[in-house]
């Protein structure tokens, strides 16, 4: 029994890691209807990022993380400014080329600088820390990221419901013509947004560098497990996003515990049986951004 | 009065359909004028051309003297130039206050706040929490409104605001308009129906077809003249 229960905690705490990935894929969804098909390879660019940085300095990768989260909010508001914007209003296919062409972009460039190698960014010895909790074990690192995508989860949703830009978002993602009206200009809100969903992924990005080893190719699958935590959650909302990570976690570590081969299957077979009993998600929303 | 919109030769559309043929139009500070015309004349078009929704293709629109054709929509309203448009288009994931702050937080001075427009629909106020999509069709038309009002415009473009609503309602919201002249807006008013829009307008401009057929002061133009000018020919 405290064995199940272990591996539901342990389930149940990667769907944090899970949700971090989706959040920034559900935001960009949620205001532009545009899937970024490179999402994963950003988290995973985050990760080199991060890795780089550490090597380099010395200074442990929590030093880095606001650092990292802010470059990567540049480079998506530049992203969007720069080059998808060139495609609104172009129809569905060209946005999803675009992502699709960065994401091949981003693992070349990847492969040439650091090889195919898989790397992880040491952390000085937190990562393999635990704690007793009466039978159970829990991983400091693992609960740490829990708690950090927990409390990111909820500053967003704060900004999202009390805050002039949330507003401008939500208004925006309804209505991008009539927003103009008020004086909202869509291209800048859609560069913030982009903005913020590279921000989460770069967050997503540090913390998996840590918890796990990676390679160049890794983003596709990032993407996956993106995409599954945010249809099992239900679309827009960001609470469904962090129950879909945490089902998928728990699929993933009940597989795990049956074979380590089982790991990926569980996980997609999770998501098909939610799709199939429950095809709008676990708490579809209300219909706004995010 | 001087002249606070000149719109001059305009023509504008959408894609291959070209809907405003040399449209000529000038409001004056202070005055309320009504652009009448059957569905499809092309008076939705016109505001939305001047508020920089639509492709403006040739002439002009002079703002206080100065060109503001192609000025997106997003720099018009900083001019002081509102569009209510047609249908209300409130965004429906936010509440009724957070519509009015939308616009509120655009921070164009003025005597139009939160409690300014909420003491011209005080049922606003009573509902502010709820989503505006919500509404009845007559609240959400004063919602939109209100929306106009709080990016403090000189002038309010407002269109269709009777579309769809009960005559009580129609009148309730035209009652505002008075209110609205004593805080210094000038309103160029797009209506469907005749009798509402010459009640309150100081001069009349007539569309049929994407053209100006008709314009002046209602009660020297007479009604059988308005009637012929909206429909084409003598009835």
């Amino acid at each position: 029994m405290s064995e199940f229960l272990q591996i539901l905690l342990s389930g149940v705490l990667l769907g944090g890691l899970l949700a971090l990935y989706a959040t920034g894929l559900s935001l960009v969804f949620g205001v532009m209807r545009i899937v970024n098909l490179a999402h994963g390879d950003l988290i995973v660019l985050a990760a080199y990022l991060i890795l780089l940085l550490v090597e380099a300095t010395g200074a442990g990768p929590g030093w880095w993380l606001l650092p990292v989260a802010v470059l990567m909010f540049a480079l998506g508001w530049l992203y969007q400014r720069f080059v998808l914007e060139r495609t609104l209003g172009l129809g569905l296919m060209p946005p999803l080329v675009v992502g699709f062409g960065l994401s091949i972009v981003l693992q070349n460039a990847l492969l040439e600088l650091f090889s195919a190698d898989t790397r992880r960014v040491p952390a000085g010895g937190i990562e393999t820390a635990s704690l007793a909790l009466g039978p159970l074990t829990v991983g400091v690192y693992p609960l740490l990221v829990f708690l950090a995508a927990v409390v990111l989860l909820v500053s967003l949703e704060l900004v999202f419901a009390r805050t002039d830009f949330g507003r401008r978002l939500r208004a925006t993602a309804d209505d991008p013509v009539t927003v103009r009206l008020v004086g909202v200009s869509p291209r800048s809100v859609y560069a913030l947004a982009m903005g913020l969903s590279f921000a989460v992924c770069g967050v997503a990005g540090v913390l998996m560098g840590v918890w796990t080893n990676f390679a160049p190719s890794d983003g596709p699958i990032r993407l996956l497990w993106a995409f599954e935590a945010v249809i099992i959650g239900g679309l827009g909302s960001l609470w469904g996003t962090l129950v879909g990570g945490m089902v998928l976690g728990v699929a993933i570590s009940v597989g795990g515990w049956i074979d380590p081969g089982l790991q990926m299957l569980f996980g997609h077979l999770a998501f098909v049986a939610v799709l199939a009993v429950r095809p709008q998600g676990l708490f579809p929303a209300r219909g706004g951004a995010a | 009065m001087s002249t606070l919109l000149d719109v001059r030769g305009l023509d504008a559309g959408y894609g291959d359909f070209q809907a405003l043929f040399g449209v000529d139009l000038t409001v004056r500070e202070g005055e309320v004028v009504a652009v009448i015309g059957a569905n499809g004349a092309g008076k939705s078009t016109l505001l939305g051309a001047i508020a920089g929704l639509v492709e403006v293709r040739a002439g002009e629109i002079l703002h206080r003297g100065e060109p503001i054709t192609g000025l997106p929509a997003e720099a018009v309203v900083r001019r002081g130039i509102a569009l209510v448009p047609e249908g209300r288009r409130l965004f429906p994931s936010l509440s009724v206050e957070e519509n009015l702050r939308l616009a509120a937080a655009l921070g164009r001075p003025g005597p139009w706040d939160l409690d300014a427009v909420y003491a011209l629909f005080p049922v606003l106020r009573e509902r502010r929490d709820i989503p505006a999509t919500a509404l009845s069709g007559g609240q959400q038309q004063m919602c939109a409104i209100a929306r106009g009002l709080l990016t403090n415009p000189e002038l309010l473009l407002l269109d269709e605001a009777s579309l769809g609503l009960a005559p009580a309602v129609i009148r309730e919201i035209y009652a505002t308009v008075p209110r609205l002249r004593e805080q210094g807006i000038t309103l160029v008013v797009v209506e469907q129906d005749i009798g509402q829009a010459l009640q309150v307008a100081d001069r009349v401009c007539c569309l049929q077809e994407g053209r100006v057929t008709l314009e002046g002061r209602p009660a020297e133009l007479g009604r059988e003249r308005i009637r012929e000018a909206y429909f084409g020919t003598a009835a």
